[in-house]
């Protein structure tokens, strides 16, 4: 199937001779959920907005849908929708207002049931007729992805959709985005709240240094890169790790009482029957265990501090 | 040709006047109302005829275009830097309009509203002194070309400037100047021969005069020449928002 987007050796260049992007090669599926990750600076907004095309690409195609974002501009533009970083708002104007300018921006035809529907599914009804200036930050926020569902994108970026708002509009803001994904919406978001790309997410990207340094899906991402740990609670603490134990990757913690084996998913052994017996034979005994595994946080603070 | 897109602009560039009507319509109207009673009515009696015309009749055109040049201008350059300060320029920049769908909405909505304020100001000047309109064709002609103009002059301001004191420096220290000097309140015939040329370098002289001899019949320059000078100023503005958007020209990074 043809993808959503696909993005072909895309690099920029700011005049001032900062490379934002280095050649960047990446496809989007249909339908799918796809957090780009990457931290300050990445490239991540640069690569969006080339896109969406607020910023002019340096080098590199872009199709969207099939279509160019420079020669078929007016077919791409109609099938994106964007929610910005900035909480941008026409200062003076009513919410009903706005939102039906949106749609009438990207070429459709007025319909106030599908704006009012809009504004229902993002709790703004009773708000249709207030001004943006009058609103709160996550009212504002909810104003800016009504903008984007105006037109009934068929690719939708949200662009650190949740930053600064409360947890409610949080939960409202993902019930849109997975309704949104059972119509067959393609949605693009970049968050710094990991933990909503790990519940989210299809499929994960991390940008770095305008590099896009991996694509996975995030469920085989973080089975292969996550690892695990198990934390075996002792009965009696030791004051150092027995000699027989030390093949194992072993870490005692300060206390003495606690100890914590690290071990790979991924392998066909983990080790841990053996390592279990090897306690037993050293009279090491333990009245509680649990286990963790990498979060999708850790695995992306681990990539992007690689040297490149 | 997206027209919902064009529409769209152009409604909420006009909800802007509607919100706003004290200072966009009221106070031009106020203002040039004010120059009627002191320059027409007061001093104007003392002021003999210029060219068979009384000193009152004969500034209407004048007004008129001051108000048309400072208002197209004024609103125009709002108009397309208020989105940019505010960043809400992304969503123009992003939907599927084209350099000329954006221009004929917010540079059509500017120019509406120069035209509706010349409009009630050659209403407002028949209570205070005699106007005739000798071509009225050619005077709406005048009207439109110039609001249109000055308003695309006004959008290139608007997306030039980069804070709030570039947007006023140029309608003060340029445009007004101008205006005053390019015959708004008076024939260059009038100054000495070395200033008459001086004046024609000064583009305003052209708009004023034309416009002026569609009323009286009586004209600084040639109206062709006056007609031709607009129009040329019209293309050369076009040609240059064309060059703003075809690159990006702080707009797009």
């Amino acid at each position: 199937m043809q993808p959503m987007l696909s993005i072909s050796g895309l690099g920029k260049t700011y005049a001032g001779g900062f490379e934002a992007l280095k050649r960047v090669d990446l496809e989007i599926r249909r339908g799918e959920i796809f957090a780009l990750l990457g931290p300050n600076g990445a490239g991540k907004t640069t690569l969006i907005s080339i896109v969406c095309g607020l910023v002019n690409a340096s080098g590199g195609e872009v199709l969207v849908d099939g279509y160019d974002i420079v020669g078929d501009y007016r077919k791409t533009r109609s099938i994106i929708g964007l929610v910005p970083q900035e909480l941008t708002t026409e200062t003076f104007e009513t919410v009903w207002n706005t939102v039906s300018f949106t749609r009438g921006l990207f070429g459709l035809a007025p319909d106030p049931a599908h704006i009012e529907g809009v504004l229902k599914s993002l709790s703004l009804w009773d708000k249709k007729d207030e001004r943006a200036i009058n609103l709160s930050g996550g009212m504002k926020r909810r104003v800016l992805i009504a903008k984007a569902l105006a037109h009934e994108p068929k690719l939708l970026f949200l662009d650190e959709p949740t930053a600064g708002v409360d947890v409610e509009l949080r939960q409202d803001m993902w019930n849109v985005v997975r309704s949104l994904r059972d119509d067959g919406v393609t949605v693009i978001l970049t968050t710094h709240y990991i933990e909503e790309a790990e519940q989210m997410a299809d499929r994960v990207g991390v940008i770095n240094h305008g590099e896009l340094i991996l694509v996975q899906d995030k469920s085989s991402l973080m089975l292969e890169l996550g690892k695990k740990q198990l934390f075996l609670h002792l009965n009696d603490g030791i004051d150092r790790i027995p000699a027989s134990l030390t093949d194992y990757e072993l870490d005692l913690s300060d206390d003495g009482d606690e100890l914590v084996y690290t071990y790979d998913t991924r392998s066909e052994r983990t080790g841990i029957t053996a390592l279990l017996g090897d306690l037993q034979e050293a009279g090491i005994t333990f009245n509680d265990l649990r286990t963790s595994q990498s979060s999708l946080e850790e695995i992306f603070v681990n990539l992007v501090k690689r040297p490149t | 040709m997206n027209l919902y897109g064009i529409r769209a602009i152009y409604v909420f560039e006009m909800a802007r006047m509607k919100r706003t009507v004290v200072q966009s319509i009221v106070a031009p109207v106020l203002s040039t109302s004010l120059y009627f009673v002191i320059f027409g009515a007061a001093i104007g009696s003392r002021i003999t005829e210029i060219d068979g015309v009384s000193y009152g009749s004969f500034i209407v055109p004048g007004l008129i275009m001051l108000a048309l040049l400072t208002e197209s201008i004024s609103n125009a350059s709002f108009g397309i830097y208020f989105p940019k300060f505010t960043g809400t320029i992304f969503e123009v920049l992003s939907a599927p309009v084209s350099w000329v769908e954006v221009l004929i909405g917010y540079v059509g909505a500017a120019a509406t509203k120069s035209i509706i304020i010349g409009s009630i100001i050659l209403a407002t000047a028949n209570l205070f002194v005699d106007v005739s309109i000798a071509h009225p064709v050619i005077m709406v002609l005048f009207l439109v070309l110039t609001s249109i103009s000055f308003s695309l002059f006004g959008f290139i301001l608007g997306i030039w400037a980069d804070g709030w004191e570039k947007l006023t420096i140029v309608p003060i220290l340029v445009v007004m100047p101008l205006t005053f000097l390019g015959g708004t309140f008076y024939s260059i015939s009038m100054l000495p021969p070395a200033w008459q040329t001086v004046s024609l370098f000064n583009p305003v002289v052209y708009l004023v005069s034309g416009f002026r001899w569609s009323f009286y019949q009586n004209a600084d320059v040639s109206v062709a020449v006056s007609l031709g000078m607009t129009l040329s100023f019209l293309v050369a503005c076009l040609i240059l928002v064309r060059w703003i958007f075809k690159t990006g020209y702080r707009l797009r990074t």
